[in-house]
């Protein structure tokens, strides 16, 4: 039985912990808002890129001087895994969710002999694959201090594939992030970035506009293509923010909630001790009383 | 003919314009052009410069450093990697902008020494970025 004292003080510590955690989640729904935000203004940007790709890309198709990056490169063998996490932890399952979603594809892909490298971007992916497969790593990619996700950094990330699929070190690149569906719903999904993935046109629409290109096709998705990877993967940065923004706050909440029960619980304990004590020595001075 | 269209201006970022306007003028890589509505399909790409509407309440410009058009004949859609309104280009931006083309017409050089096509690419877009300054009356510092 713990004394008056020592449940005094466990009382206190867990209320300041649910005051922290109280804190956390209105922090992480502030920012929520803000990264969804952020989400939707770059939406626009993402359709129309992802509409006139389409476009091109049905006619382009046929071509056998398509760029690689459409096409591939004619073998599926050599595998780089970008796995998009966050710089911070106490978010839930969030992080352990992408992580596992890209473990179970590195299983998969091991199992079929294929070669499998692994870009890390965000500290936590990193420090939950390190363990069993850090023989697999690039140089990881860490945002560690920024703020708000900006084109910018998107942009570092698109490099460092592009540079290799370029030097030809892979054939197939993957993105793994949380698409952000709403606050308590975040999905881990997987994302071919090379080769493109393009949602094919209507039939119809299709037919419907020809257009001219200025220049010629090949010239333009030559150009397109590697912007179209780069708003992928700005995409899915921010869908990640947002994700991890959702995820903590309903961690937060949990844990200002059984906080609150704990505070509750042990409250009652407290008053029944101190309750039981009192009764006690109030029996022991009538029965005093009572000797003489 | 309708005489308005729809057009918008995004950038991966944000939404910088959308409204009804008469007429587009387009930085075309191949060529300035002006959309106007019933134009034919066109998808072109941008080269950096002076992307003027005219809109509802008169004349706006904006500074694009590159990217696409799409031209349709209901409307123009232009999605830039960079663009703001003319009026916030300031010569600190200018002077920032013309240090990145710099740097990637050097690294360029240095990676594709033998090639004259990513290089010509290059000096182009730094030399498309010189006139577009002068335009404007910024100079682009040395």
């Amino acid at each position: 039985m713990p004394s008056l004292k020592d449940l005094k003080n466990r009382i206190e510590s867990v209320k300041s912990t649910r005051k922290i955690t109280k804190a956390m989640q209105m922090v992480a729904a502030a920012k929520l808002r803000r990264a969804q935000e952020a989400a939707e203004a770059a939406r626009p940007y993402a359709e129309r890129m992802t509409g006139v790709l389409s476009n091109i890309a049905v006619s382009a198709k046929g071509n056998d001087d398509a760029p690689a990056l459409l096409k591939g490169t004619g073998s599926e063998e050599r595998h780089l895994l970008v796995v998009c996490t966050s710089e911070r932890g106490l978010c839930g399952g969030f992080n352990s969710s992408i992580v596992k979603l890209a473990k179970e594809h590195i299983a998969k892909l091991r199992t079929d002999g294929k070669k499998v490298t692994l870009l890390c971007v965000g500290k936590k992916g990193r420090e939950q694959l390190k363990r069993e497969y850090a023989d697999l790593f690039i140089d990881p990619i860490i945002f560690e201090g920024v703020k708000r996700i900006s084109y910018g950094e998107a942009e570092q990330v698109a490099d460092v594939v592009l540079k290799a699929f370029e030097a030809e070190e892979y054939d197939v690149v993957t993105l793994f992030y949380s698409e952000f569906r709403s606050v308590v719903s975040q999905v881990p999904t997987a994302l071919q970035l090379i080769p493109a993935s393009i949602p094919e046109v209507e039939g119809e629409a299709a037919a419907a506009t020809q257009y001219e290109y200025e220049p010629d096709e090949n010239a333009l998705l030559a150009d397109l293509l590697p912007k179209n990877v780069t708003t992928q993967v700005f995409r899915a940065l921010l869908e990640n923010a947002a994700s991890e923004q959702g995820a903590r706050m309903s961690a937060m909440d949990n844990a200002t909630r059984n906080a609150g029960e704990m505070v509750d619980k042990l409250s009652i304990q407290y008053n029944r001790s101190r309750q039981a004590a009192i009764t006690s020595e109030l029996i022991e001075i009538i029965s005093g009383a009572e000797a003489l | 003919m309708a005489d308005t269209m729809q057009f918008d201006l995004v950038s991966p970022e944000r939404r910088l314009a959308s409204a009804q306007v008469a007429s587009v003028q387009i930085p075309g890589a191949d060529g300035d052009m002006t959309a106007m509505p019933d134009h034919a399909p066109t998808i072109t790409t941008l080269r950096p410069g002076i992307l003027t509407v005219d809109g509802p309440d008169g004349q706006s410009q904006y500074v694009v450093t590159g990217g696409f058009a799409e031209i349709t004949a209901a409307g123009v859609s232009v999605l830039a990697e960079r663009a703001l309104a003319r009026e916030d280009m300031t010569q600190e931006t200018m002077d920032d902008i013309m240090e990145e083309a710099r740097t990637m017409y050097k690294s360029v050089k240095e990676a594709f020494e033998n090639e004259p096509g990513p290089v010509d690419d290059a000096a182009k877009l730094l030399s498309d970025m010189v006139a577009m300054g002068d335009h404007m009356g910024l100079t682009a510092k040395e």
